[in-house]
């Protein structure tokens, strides 16, 4: 891992670490107050600081992945850097895009 | 202290295995001790290193009963409990005969790490005061006794799943002279560690730490490259 990625995943850790205290709180709320798929879709859809909340999360979240999968493949298995990049990249985008579609049915759908 | 040690020595190459010899236990006994007298008494074609036997020269680490040490200064006493020893080369190095390691990547990489001093003056200059309690020094002091014994290196994870990684001893090397005020050539270090094979991809494991028998800590070194790279990086003084 040069700088650059060590920086961007660094700083991509340091964004999810309030992100996923809350989420787990929320998690913790949500199941302790019995609340319905349809309870959860009412409060976030249409909330910009939902979409925000959750898009900064899944940007991270995909970046932060990337370069640790990236790393992993480096280091345990016999593929070259190529394809650690190539398969690193398309994990990545993989999260991004699933997770950008989640947080579109939560708060547009 | 009479009896006899049951010692397992790796004899051949990568293909080797493991030998059994009876060897006499003795009073202050070292692992070298050991590995000494079975090349004079019992089989003169072991291969192995050596050279200051007090600690100095860092050239006969071995694994000894699976943890990687410098044979010179390890007692028996301390690692045999029950008689037993089993002595091979270092790993994550290839193995030449026996005990002895072929060493050129371990020292390859410390020139990659730009791990030779870089004079930034010359012998007309007058000699530049360096105070002991300046900042920069005690970091450069705190590192400088490292003897290159390659025990880090052989206990370092990183190092066993990555070949380009560089290591602890090169990158403490690297530490050491990145305070050196005296160095010349520090832009070209902090690109050298800042790449593929530099400080970044270590896991503070710290393997290197609890097995380094100068008690040194690269671990502690490798943290300070990174956070030195990082703020090279963001100002713009580095790229990867």
């Amino acid at each position: 891992m040069n700088v650059k990625l060590y920086v961007w995943q660094r700083a991509t850790a340091a964004i999810m670490v309030p992100l996923v205290i809350i989420h787990i709180a929320l998690i913790f709320y949500v199941s302790r107050r019995g609340l319905t798929a349809a309870d959860i879709l009412s409060r976030t859809h249409g909330s910009v600081l939902w979409a925000a909340y959750y898009g900064l999360f899944v940007t991270a979240a995909s970046v932060h992945a990337g370069i640790g999968v990236r790393n992993v493949l480096l280091e345990w298995s016999p593929i070259s850097e190529r394809s650690a990049d190539t398969f690193a990249f398309l994990f990545g985008q993989f999260l991004l895009w699933t997770g950008a579609y989640t947080v579109y049915v939560l708060v547009l759908a | 202290m009479p009896g006899e040690l049951s010692v397992s020595l790796w004899r051949g190459g990568e293909q080797g295995r493991y030998e059994t010899y009876r060897v006499p236990r003795r009073e202050s006994q070292t692992v070298l001790d050991v590995v000494t007298f079975v090349q004079r008494h019992l089989d003169p074609t072991l291969t192995y290193r050596f050279a200051c036997r007090v600690g100095v020269c860092g050239s006969c680490a071995m694994t000894v009963n699976g943890r990687p040490r410098w044979t010179c200064r390890t007692h028996v006493a301390k690692v045999a409990g029950d008689d037993r020893l089993q002595i091979g080369p270092l790993e994550n190095l290839r193995i030449i005969k026996d005990l002895a390691t072929d060493m050129q990547p371990f020292f390859e990489k410390w020139q990659q790490a730009k791990g030779a001093f870089e004079p930034s003056k010359t012998r007309a200059d007058a000699i530049e005061k360096i105070r002991p309690d300046d900042p920069a020094r005690r970091l450069a002091d705190a590192a400088i006794e490292c003897i290159n014994c390659g025990v880090c290196y052989a206990a370092c994870d990183t190092v066993r799943w990555k070949e380009d990684y560089f290591g602890p001893a090169a990158l403490t090397r690297a530490w050491t002279l990145v305070n050196d005020t005296r160095d010349a050539s520090n832009a070209a270090r902090l690109r050298a560690v800042a790449g593929a094979g530099g400080c970044h991809s270590c896991h503070s494991h710290q393997s290197c730490q609890e097995l380094c028998p100068q008690a040194l800590n690269p671990t502690a070194a490798i943290a300070g490259l990174k956070r030195r790279t990082v703020a090279a990086y963001l100002k713009g003084e580095i790229a990867p």
